[in-house]
Protein backbone atom coordinates (compact mmCIF):
# COMPACT_ATOMS: atom_id res chain seq x y z
CA UNK A 1 0.00 0.00 0.00
CA UNK A 2 3.02 2.49 0.86
CA UNK A 3 5.09 1.59 -2.25
CA UNK A 4 1.80 2.18 -4.62
CA UNK A 5 1.12 5.13 -2.35
CA UNK A 6 4.60 6.75 -2.99
CA UNK A 7 4.25 5.93 -7.12
CA UNK A 8 1.03 7.31 -7.61
CA UNK A 9 2.28 10.60 -5.22
CA UNK A 10 5.13 10.81 -8.02
CA UNK A 11 3.29 10.39 -10.76
CA UNK A 12 0.94 12.88 -10.24
CA UNK A 13 3.79 15.35 -9.14
CA UNK A 14 5.05 14.42 -12.63
CA UNK A 15 2.11 14.86 -14.40
CA UNK A 16 1.45 18.72 -12.68
CA UNK A 17 5.19 19.33 -13.89
CA UNK A 18 5.17 18.19 -16.75
CA UNK A 19 1.79 19.84 -17.91
CA UNK A 20 3.44 23.07 -17.04
CA UNK A 21 6.97 22.79 -19.07
CA UNK A 22 5.09 21.57 -22.10
CA UNK A 23 5.34 24.79 -24.12
CA UNK A 24 1.76 25.90 -25.72
CA UNK A 25 1.28 25.58 -29.51
CA UNK A 26 0.40 29.08 -30.98
CA UNK A 27 -1.62 30.03 -34.02
CA UNK A 28 1.05 31.21 -35.81
CA UNK A 29 2.24 27.44 -36.58
CA UNK A 30 0.60 26.36 -39.90
CA UNK A 31 1.02 22.84 -39.82
CA UNK A 32 -1.50 22.76 -36.97
CA UNK A 33 -3.80 24.74 -39.30
CA UNK A 34 -5.10 21.92 -41.41
CA UNK A 35 -6.08 19.66 -38.84
CA UNK A 36 -8.53 21.61 -38.18
CA UNK A 37 -12.11 21.91 -39.79
CA UNK A 38 -13.27 25.28 -40.59
CA UNK A 39 -16.65 26.98 -40.67
CA UNK A 40 -17.65 30.56 -41.82
CA UNK A 41 -19.08 33.67 -39.54
CA UNK A 42 -22.73 34.38 -41.33
CA UNK A 43 -24.46 35.88 -38.76
CA UNK A 44 -23.65 40.05 -37.89
CA UNK A 45 -20.89 38.08 -35.08
CA UNK A 46 -20.14 35.54 -32.70
CA UNK A 47 -18.32 36.31 -29.41
CA UNK A 48 -15.53 34.71 -28.16
CA UNK A 49 -16.03 33.87 -24.04
CA UNK A 50 -12.80 32.85 -21.88
CA UNK A 51 -14.19 29.42 -21.08
CA UNK A 52 -16.44 26.92 -21.68
CA UNK A 53 -19.57 28.39 -19.75
CA UNK A 54 -22.18 31.28 -20.00
CA UNK A 55 -20.85 33.22 -17.11
CA UNK A 56 -16.85 33.71 -18.53
CA UNK A 57 -16.62 37.05 -19.87
CA UNK A 58 -16.69 38.08 -23.70
CA UNK A 59 -13.11 39.39 -24.58
CA UNK A 60 -13.61 39.11 -28.74
CA UNK A 61 -15.87 39.05 -31.05
CA UNK A 62 -15.37 37.57 -35.01
CA UNK A 63 -17.81 39.29 -37.53
CA UNK A 64 -19.64 38.24 -40.63
CA UNK A 65 -17.67 35.98 -43.73
CA UNK A 66 -14.49 35.58 -41.24
CA UNK A 67 -13.61 31.44 -40.96
CA UNK A 68 -13.63 30.04 -37.60
CA UNK A 69 -11.12 26.99 -36.79
CA UNK A 70 -12.83 24.21 -34.55
CA UNK A 71 -10.18 22.99 -31.81
CA UNK A 72 -12.34 21.26 -29.67
CA UNK A 73 -15.72 20.65 -27.96
CA UNK A 74 -16.45 20.41 -24.04
CA UNK A 75 -20.18 20.07 -23.13
CA UNK A 76 -21.88 22.62 -25.34
CA UNK A 77 -18.99 24.82 -25.82
CA UNK A 78 -16.69 24.74 -29.39
CA UNK A 79 -13.00 26.10 -28.89
CA UNK A 80 -12.02 28.04 -31.88
CA UNK A 81 -9.38 29.91 -33.54
CA UNK A 82 -10.06 33.11 -35.31
CA UNK A 83 -8.15 34.05 -38.56
CA UNK A 84 -5.93 36.40 -36.12
CA UNK A 85 -4.98 34.13 -33.95
CA UNK A 86 -7.09 34.52 -31.05
CA UNK A 87 -8.87 31.55 -29.03
CA UNK A 88 -11.85 31.45 -27.38
CA UNK A 89 -14.96 29.57 -26.15
CA UNK A 90 -18.54 29.82 -28.14
CA UNK A 91 -21.73 28.50 -27.36
CA UNK A 92 -23.29 26.27 -29.76
CA UNK A 93 -26.59 27.51 -30.14
CA UNK A 94 -23.80 30.86 -31.49
CA UNK A 95 -22.50 28.38 -33.56
CA UNK A 96 -25.64 27.84 -35.34
CA UNK A 97 -25.32 31.22 -36.75
CA UNK A 98 -22.15 29.41 -39.21
CA UNK A 99 -22.06 28.24 -42.36
CA UNK A 100 -20.22 25.18 -43.82
CA UNK A 101 -20.31 26.31 -47.58
CA UNK A 102 -22.42 29.06 -49.05
CA UNK A 103 -25.16 27.83 -48.36
CA UNK A 104 -25.40 25.26 -45.80
CA UNK A 105 -25.53 25.57 -42.17
CA UNK A 106 -23.63 24.26 -39.63
CA UNK A 107 -25.31 21.87 -37.07
CA UNK A 108 -23.30 22.31 -34.11
CA UNK A 109 -24.95 19.11 -32.36
CA UNK A 110 -27.79 20.22 -30.56
CA UNK A 111 -29.98 16.79 -29.87
CA UNK A 112 -33.60 17.11 -30.65
CA UNK A 113 -36.74 15.25 -29.46
CA UNK A 114 -36.58 13.60 -32.92
CA UNK A 115 -32.68 12.63 -32.53
CA UNK A 116 -34.04 11.04 -28.76
CA UNK A 117 -37.12 8.94 -30.94
CA UNK A 118 -34.31 7.68 -33.12
CA UNK A 119 -31.40 7.05 -30.64
CA UNK A 120 -29.55 3.84 -31.38
CA UNK A 121 -27.50 3.26 -28.07
CA UNK A 122 -28.38 4.48 -24.60
CA UNK A 123 -27.05 3.88 -21.09
CA UNK A 124 -27.87 5.38 -17.12
CA UNK A 125 -28.10 4.63 -14.16
CA UNK A 126 -30.97 4.71 -11.71
CA UNK A 127 -31.25 4.54 -7.84
CA UNK A 128 -34.27 3.17 -6.25
CA UNK A 129 -36.12 0.81 -3.61
CA UNK A 130 -35.58 -3.28 -4.22
CA UNK A 131 -38.22 -4.44 -1.51
CA UNK A 132 -36.77 -2.25 1.21
CA UNK A 133 -33.61 -2.27 0.04
CA UNK A 134 -31.58 0.76 -1.76
CA UNK A 135 -30.78 -0.11 -5.28
CA UNK A 136 -28.68 1.40 -7.24
CA UNK A 137 -28.69 0.01 -11.11
CA UNK A 138 -26.48 0.33 -14.22
CA UNK A 139 -27.80 -0.39 -17.86
CA UNK A 140 -27.21 -0.30 -21.00
CA UNK A 141 -29.89 -0.60 -24.38
CA UNK A 142 -29.35 -0.80 -27.69
CA UNK A 143 -32.81 0.18 -29.80
CA UNK A 144 -33.20 -1.84 -32.67
CA UNK A 145 -36.12 -0.15 -34.03
CA UNK A 146 -38.07 3.10 -32.77
CA UNK A 147 -40.22 0.89 -30.58
CA UNK A 148 -38.36 -1.98 -29.31
CA UNK A 149 -34.89 -2.18 -27.24
CA UNK A 150 -32.66 -4.83 -25.49
CA UNK A 151 -31.12 -3.96 -22.61
CA UNK A 152 -28.78 -5.13 -20.07
CA UNK A 153 -28.73 -3.96 -16.27
CA UNK A 154 -26.56 -5.10 -13.38
CA UNK A 155 -27.87 -3.71 -10.16
CA UNK A 156 -26.83 -4.05 -6.17
CA UNK A 157 -29.52 -3.81 -3.74
CA UNK A 158 -28.15 -3.14 0.06
CA UNK A 159 -30.83 -3.87 2.77
CA UNK A 160 -30.19 -4.23 6.76
CA UNK A 161 -30.13 -8.23 5.93
CA UNK A 162 -28.44 -9.17 2.71
CA UNK A 163 -26.39 -7.86 0.25
CA UNK A 164 -28.41 -8.22 -3.15
CA UNK A 165 -27.12 -8.50 -6.60
CA UNK A 166 -28.73 -9.31 -9.62
CA UNK A 167 -28.35 -8.91 -13.38
CA UNK A 168 -31.54 -8.61 -16.24
CA UNK A 169 -31.84 -8.74 -19.84
CA UNK A 170 -34.52 -7.46 -21.21
CA UNK A 171 -37.49 -6.48 -24.31
CA UNK A 172 -38.25 -2.85 -23.95
CA UNK A 173 -41.57 -1.70 -25.92
CA UNK A 174 -42.37 1.46 -26.33
CA UNK A 175 -45.58 1.95 -27.73
CA UNK A 176 -45.13 6.12 -28.80
CA UNK A 177 -41.76 6.89 -29.23
CA UNK A 178 -42.63 10.21 -30.42
CA UNK A 179 -43.87 11.21 -27.41
CA UNK A 180 -41.75 13.43 -25.05
CA UNK A 181 -43.39 11.45 -21.97
CA UNK A 182 -43.42 8.05 -23.54
CA UNK A 183 -44.28 4.85 -21.57
CA UNK A 184 -42.85 1.44 -22.00
CA UNK A 185 -43.34 -2.06 -20.88
CA UNK A 186 -40.34 -4.40 -20.17
CA UNK A 187 -40.13 -8.54 -19.70
CA UNK A 188 -36.70 -9.61 -18.74
CA UNK A 189 -34.58 -12.70 -17.39
CA UNK A 190 -31.58 -13.05 -15.33
CA UNK A 191 -30.07 -14.01 -12.68
CA UNK A 192 -30.28 -13.00 -8.49
CA UNK A 193 -27.62 -13.48 -5.88
CA UNK A 194 -28.64 -12.77 -2.34
CA UNK A 195 -25.71 -12.83 0.18
CA UNK A 196 -27.11 -12.26 3.91
CA UNK A 197 -25.08 -9.78 6.51
CA UNK A 198 -23.40 -12.51 8.81
CA UNK A 199 -23.53 -11.00 11.97
CA UNK A 200 -27.46 -11.77 11.55
CA UNK A 201 -27.99 -15.10 10.37
CA UNK A 202 -25.76 -18.30 9.26
CA UNK A 203 -27.32 -18.77 5.92
CA UNK A 204 -25.50 -19.90 2.82
CA UNK A 205 -25.65 -17.27 -0.57
CA UNK A 206 -27.78 -18.28 -2.77
CA UNK A 207 -28.07 -17.89 -6.83
CA UNK A 208 -31.71 -18.11 -8.03
CA UNK A 209 -32.97 -17.23 -11.51
CA UNK A 210 -35.57 -14.18 -11.68
CA UNK A 211 -37.91 -12.92 -14.60
CA UNK A 212 -39.25 -9.63 -14.17
CA UNK A 213 -42.10 -7.66 -15.49
CA UNK A 214 -41.79 -4.03 -15.47
CA UNK A 215 -43.19 -0.56 -16.74
CA UNK A 216 -42.83 3.15 -16.62
CA UNK A 217 -41.77 6.49 -18.35
CA UNK A 218 -39.01 8.14 -20.29
CA UNK A 219 -39.02 11.68 -20.37
CA UNK A 220 -36.81 13.50 -23.05
CA UNK A 221 -35.17 16.45 -21.01
CA UNK A 222 -32.85 18.49 -23.47
CA UNK A 223 -29.22 17.71 -25.47
CA UNK A 224 -28.74 13.99 -25.33
CA UNK A 225 -30.23 12.90 -21.96
CA UNK A 226 -33.73 11.60 -20.88
CA UNK A 227 -35.54 11.05 -17.26
CA UNK A 228 -36.33 7.70 -16.64
CA UNK A 229 -39.15 6.30 -14.04
CA UNK A 230 -39.97 2.49 -13.62
CA UNK A 231 -42.06 -0.03 -11.75
CA UNK A 232 -40.56 -3.90 -12.08
CA UNK A 233 -42.07 -6.57 -10.43
CA UNK A 234 -39.51 -9.55 -9.75
CA UNK A 235 -40.49 -13.55 -9.32
CA UNK A 236 -37.45 -14.68 -7.51
CA UNK A 237 -37.43 -19.14 -9.04
CA UNK A 238 -36.49 -20.33 -5.82
CA UNK A 239 -35.24 -23.87 -4.77
CA UNK A 240 -38.01 -23.95 -2.28
CA UNK A 241 -41.91 -24.22 -3.15
CA UNK A 242 -42.53 -21.09 -3.03
CA UNK A 243 -41.53 -18.26 -5.46
CA UNK A 244 -40.58 -14.90 -4.11
CA UNK A 245 -42.16 -11.81 -5.60
CA UNK A 246 -39.94 -7.99 -5.10
CA UNK A 247 -41.34 -5.11 -6.00
CA UNK A 248 -38.89 -2.87 -7.18
CA UNK A 249 -39.21 1.34 -7.89
CA UNK A 250 -36.91 3.42 -9.08
CA UNK A 251 -36.01 6.58 -11.14
CA UNK A 252 -32.55 7.56 -13.04
CA UNK A 253 -31.01 9.57 -15.53
CA UNK A 254 -29.81 8.25 -19.52
CA UNK A 255 -27.68 9.52 -22.01
CA UNK A 256 -28.54 8.66 -25.57
CA UNK A 257 -26.44 8.52 -28.58
CA UNK B 1 35.66 60.89 -103.53
CA UNK B 2 32.64 63.08 -102.65
CA UNK B 3 30.06 61.06 -104.76
CA UNK B 4 32.13 58.01 -103.22
CA UNK B 5 30.82 58.96 -100.08
CA UNK B 6 27.60 60.22 -100.75
CA UNK B 7 26.95 56.52 -102.51
CA UNK B 8 28.24 54.78 -99.11
CA UNK B 9 25.67 56.94 -97.01
CA UNK B 10 22.96 56.80 -99.40
CA UNK B 11 23.25 53.06 -99.33
CA UNK B 12 23.36 53.24 -95.48
CA UNK B 13 19.99 55.78 -95.56
CA UNK B 14 18.27 53.76 -97.71
CA UNK B 15 19.38 50.71 -95.86
CA UNK B 16 18.29 52.85 -92.58
CA UNK B 17 14.85 53.30 -93.98
CA UNK B 18 14.16 49.93 -94.94
CA UNK B 19 15.24 49.07 -91.49
CA UNK B 20 13.01 51.41 -89.36
CA UNK B 21 10.35 50.34 -91.89
CA UNK B 22 10.33 46.97 -90.82
CA UNK B 23 10.94 47.81 -87.03
CA UNK B 24 7.93 50.38 -87.08
CA UNK B 25 6.30 46.99 -88.62
CA UNK B 26 7.52 44.76 -86.16
CA UNK B 27 6.20 47.40 -83.38
CA UNK B 28 3.07 47.77 -84.72
CA UNK B 29 2.45 43.91 -85.01
CA UNK B 30 3.51 43.77 -81.32
CA UNK B 31 1.12 46.35 -79.94
CA UNK B 32 -1.70 45.08 -82.46
CA UNK B 33 -1.43 41.07 -80.92
CA UNK B 34 -2.40 41.98 -77.12
CA UNK B 35 -5.12 44.71 -78.76
CA UNK B 36 -5.90 41.78 -80.81
CA UNK B 37 -6.21 39.31 -78.29
CA UNK B 38 -8.44 41.48 -75.97
CA UNK B 39 -10.43 41.95 -78.23
CA UNK B 40 -11.11 38.32 -79.17
CA UNK B 41 -12.14 37.43 -75.84
CA UNK B 42 -13.87 39.68 -73.53
CA UNK B 43 -16.07 37.38 -71.97
CA UNK B 44 -12.98 35.77 -70.22
CA UNK B 45 -11.50 39.10 -68.39
CA UNK B 46 -15.36 39.51 -66.90
CA UNK B 47 -15.35 36.12 -65.86
CA UNK B 48 -12.31 36.61 -63.60
CA UNK B 49 -13.75 40.12 -62.41
CA UNK B 50 -16.87 38.37 -61.33
CA UNK B 51 -15.70 34.99 -60.13
CA UNK B 52 -13.48 37.51 -57.48
CA UNK B 53 -16.89 39.34 -56.65
CA UNK B 54 -18.96 36.81 -56.24
CA UNK B 55 -16.91 33.61 -55.09
CA UNK B 56 -15.81 33.93 -51.55
CA UNK B 57 -13.32 31.64 -51.97
CA UNK B 58 -15.26 29.38 -49.44
CA UNK B 59 -13.41 26.16 -48.39
CA UNK B 60 -15.58 23.41 -49.13
CA UNK B 61 -14.76 21.07 -47.02
CA UNK B 62 -17.08 18.79 -45.36
CA UNK B 63 -17.28 19.06 -41.14
CA UNK B 64 -17.23 16.18 -39.75
CA UNK B 65 -18.72 16.69 -36.41
CA UNK B 66 -17.43 13.74 -35.17
CA UNK B 67 -13.72 14.32 -35.65
CA UNK B 68 -13.90 17.42 -33.88
CA UNK B 69 -12.13 16.44 -30.26
CA UNK B 70 -15.17 16.21 -27.33
CA UNK B 71 -13.60 16.68 -23.99
CA UNK B 72 -16.17 15.85 -22.20
CA UNK B 73 -15.06 12.51 -19.67
CA UNK B 74 -12.99 12.86 -17.18
CA UNK B 75 -10.42 10.03 -15.58
CA UNK B 76 -8.65 10.63 -12.80
CA UNK B 77 -7.16 9.67 -9.39
CA UNK B 78 -7.59 10.25 -6.20
CA UNK B 79 -5.34 10.34 -3.07
CA UNK B 80 -6.75 11.33 0.79
CA UNK B 81 -7.44 10.49 4.14
CA UNK B 82 -10.65 9.25 5.68
CA UNK B 83 -12.27 9.00 8.93
CA UNK B 84 -13.28 5.67 9.21
CA UNK B 85 -15.70 6.01 12.34
CA UNK B 86 -14.32 4.26 15.59
CA UNK B 87 -11.80 3.12 13.95
CA UNK B 88 -9.30 5.96 13.05
CA UNK B 89 -8.03 7.67 10.45
CA UNK B 90 -6.77 6.18 7.07
CA UNK B 91 -5.08 7.06 3.68
CA UNK B 92 -7.23 6.53 1.08
CA UNK B 93 -6.62 6.03 -2.50
CA UNK B 94 -9.45 6.16 -5.23
CA UNK B 95 -10.29 6.08 -8.79
CA UNK B 96 -13.09 8.36 -10.23
CA UNK B 97 -14.49 8.73 -13.96
CA UNK B 98 -17.08 11.70 -15.10
CA UNK B 99 -19.07 12.32 -17.62
CA UNK B 100 -19.70 16.20 -18.14
CA UNK B 101 -22.92 16.04 -19.48
CA UNK B 102 -23.60 20.28 -19.60
CA UNK B 103 -21.82 22.96 -17.97
CA UNK B 104 -23.91 22.81 -14.81
CA UNK B 105 -24.11 19.01 -14.46
CA UNK B 106 -22.16 15.82 -14.45
CA UNK B 107 -22.06 12.57 -13.73
CA UNK B 108 -19.88 10.53 -11.49
CA UNK B 109 -18.67 7.52 -10.59
CA UNK B 110 -15.66 6.73 -7.78
CA UNK B 111 -14.38 4.04 -6.52
CA UNK B 112 -12.13 4.04 -3.38
CA UNK B 113 -9.83 1.91 -0.88
CA UNK B 114 -8.36 2.45 2.39
CA UNK B 115 -7.40 -0.02 5.64
CA UNK B 116 -9.31 1.21 9.09
CA UNK B 117 -6.79 1.43 12.02
CA UNK B 118 -7.46 0.30 15.50
CA UNK B 119 -10.95 1.58 17.67
CA UNK B 120 -10.22 3.28 20.70
CA UNK B 121 -11.59 -0.17 22.58
CA UNK B 122 -8.80 -2.20 21.16
CA UNK B 123 -6.05 0.37 21.68
CA UNK B 124 -6.98 0.32 25.38
CA UNK B 125 -7.81 -3.23 25.77
CA UNK B 126 -4.10 -4.16 23.64
CA UNK B 127 -5.58 -7.63 23.40
CA UNK B 128 -8.95 -7.56 21.93
CA UNK B 129 -9.16 -7.74 18.38
CA UNK B 130 -12.97 -6.30 16.88
CA UNK B 131 -12.02 -7.14 13.52
CA UNK B 132 -9.72 -9.73 11.43
CA UNK B 133 -7.22 -8.35 9.11
CA UNK B 134 -9.53 -8.85 5.89
CA UNK B 135 -12.41 -7.30 7.63
CA UNK B 136 -10.35 -3.86 8.18
CA UNK B 137 -9.87 -3.17 4.65
CA UNK B 138 -12.21 -0.53 3.39
CA UNK B 139 -13.83 -0.02 0.26
CA UNK B 140 -16.07 2.19 -1.14
CA UNK B 141 -18.21 2.69 -4.05
CA UNK B 142 -20.50 5.43 -5.38
CA UNK B 143 -22.31 6.76 -8.72
CA UNK B 144 -23.86 10.13 -8.45
CA UNK B 145 -24.72 13.77 -9.87
CA UNK B 146 -22.52 16.68 -9.80
CA UNK B 147 -23.60 19.90 -9.64
CA UNK B 148 -20.91 23.39 -10.74
CA UNK B 149 -22.07 25.83 -8.36
CA UNK B 150 -19.83 28.86 -8.92
CA UNK B 151 -18.10 28.30 -12.18
CA UNK B 152 -15.26 30.88 -12.74
CA UNK B 153 -11.69 31.51 -13.03
CA UNK B 154 -8.66 31.63 -10.84
CA UNK B 155 -6.09 34.46 -11.29
CA UNK B 156 -2.20 33.74 -10.40
CA UNK B 157 -0.30 37.00 -10.88
CA UNK B 158 -1.43 39.09 -14.37
CA UNK B 159 -1.58 37.04 -16.89
CA UNK B 160 -2.26 33.26 -15.64
CA UNK B 161 -6.12 32.79 -15.58
CA UNK B 162 -7.38 29.01 -15.21
CA UNK B 163 -11.00 28.40 -14.96
CA UNK B 164 -12.34 26.68 -11.93
CA UNK B 165 -15.64 25.58 -10.10
CA UNK B 166 -16.76 24.80 -7.14
CA UNK B 167 -19.39 21.98 -7.08
CA UNK B 168 -21.53 20.05 -5.17
CA UNK B 169 -21.69 16.28 -5.17
CA UNK B 170 -24.69 13.55 -4.03
CA UNK B 171 -24.60 9.79 -4.56
CA UNK B 172 -25.69 6.67 -3.57
CA UNK B 173 -23.35 3.24 -3.41
CA UNK B 174 -21.76 0.88 -0.88
CA UNK B 175 -19.57 0.55 1.96
CA UNK B 176 -17.49 -2.41 2.83
CA UNK B 177 -16.22 -2.86 5.56
CA UNK B 178 -16.23 -5.33 8.11
CA UNK B 179 -17.22 -8.02 6.54
CA UNK B 180 -20.27 -6.77 4.74
CA UNK B 181 -21.38 -4.34 1.99
CA UNK B 182 -23.51 -1.61 2.91
CA UNK B 183 -25.50 0.94 1.29
CA UNK B 184 -24.15 4.18 1.76
CA UNK B 185 -25.12 8.15 0.62
CA UNK B 186 -22.51 10.28 0.10
CA UNK B 187 -22.87 13.83 0.25
CA UNK B 188 -19.78 16.51 -0.35
CA UNK B 189 -18.19 18.99 -2.83
CA UNK B 190 -15.35 20.20 -3.94
CA UNK B 191 -13.32 22.60 -6.11
CA UNK B 192 -12.12 21.91 -9.84
CA UNK B 193 -8.96 23.97 -11.42
CA UNK B 194 -8.27 23.57 -15.05
CA UNK B 195 -4.55 24.21 -15.51
CA UNK B 196 -5.07 23.06 -19.04
CA UNK B 197 -8.21 22.33 -21.45
CA UNK B 198 -7.49 18.58 -20.13
CA UNK B 199 -5.71 19.04 -17.28
CA UNK B 200 -7.53 19.51 -13.73
CA UNK B 201 -6.98 19.20 -10.38
CA UNK B 202 -9.49 18.70 -7.75
CA UNK B 203 -9.55 19.63 -3.84
CA UNK B 204 -12.93 17.33 -2.29
CA UNK B 205 -14.64 16.67 1.02
CA UNK B 206 -16.94 14.23 1.14
CA UNK B 207 -19.00 12.69 3.55
CA UNK B 208 -20.20 9.01 3.40
CA UNK B 209 -22.93 8.18 5.77
CA UNK B 210 -24.21 4.04 6.00
CA UNK B 211 -25.56 2.07 8.92
CA UNK B 212 -23.52 -0.60 10.17
CA UNK B 213 -23.81 -3.05 12.81
CA UNK B 214 -20.64 -3.71 15.29
CA UNK B 215 -21.07 -6.17 18.27
CA UNK B 216 -24.89 -6.58 17.64
CA UNK B 217 -25.64 -3.02 17.95
CA UNK B 218 -26.54 -0.51 15.01
CA UNK B 219 -26.12 3.20 14.48
CA UNK B 220 -25.09 5.05 11.44
CA UNK B 221 -21.78 6.04 10.36
CA UNK B 222 -19.96 9.45 9.04
CA UNK B 223 -16.92 8.55 7.65
CA UNK B 224 -15.50 12.49 6.07
CA UNK B 225 -12.90 12.19 3.32
CA UNK B 226 -10.70 15.23 2.49
CA UNK B 227 -8.65 14.21 -0.91
CA UNK B 228 -7.03 15.70 -3.88
CA UNK B 229 -7.39 14.05 -7.34
CA UNK B 230 -5.55 14.90 -10.64
CA UNK B 231 -8.10 14.49 -13.67
CA UNK B 232 -7.72 14.38 -17.23
CA UNK B 233 -9.84 14.98 -19.28
CA UNK B 234 -10.37 13.49 -22.82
Amino acid sequence: MQRITFAIKASLLSIVLFSFLTPRVYADDDESEDEYQQVIVAEAFVEFHTGPGRGFPVFHIVERDQPLRLIKKKTQWFKVRSLKGHEGWVHEDEMQKTLLTKDENFKAGTSTQEEFTNRTWEYGVLGGDFGGATSLTLYGGWNFTQNLSTEFALSQALGNVSDIRYGNISLVHQAFPEWRVSPFVKLGAGVIQTKPFTTLIQTLDRTDEVVNVGLGIKTYVSRQYFVRLEYVNYTILTSRNDNDEVEEWKLGFSIFF
Amino acid sequence: MEIRIQHIFLKLKTGLKLNTGFAIAFLGCCLAMPLHAAEEDPDNEQATVSGSIFDPKVERREVDREAIDTEDWEIGAYYGIISIEDFGTSELLGARVAYHVTEDFFIEGSYAQSTAGLSSFERLNGNVVLLTDEQREYTQFNIGLGFNLLPGEGFIGEDLAFSSSLYLLTALGGTDFAGEQRSTIMIGGGYRVLFTDWLAVHLTLKEHIYDIELLGSAKTANDLEISTSIAIYF
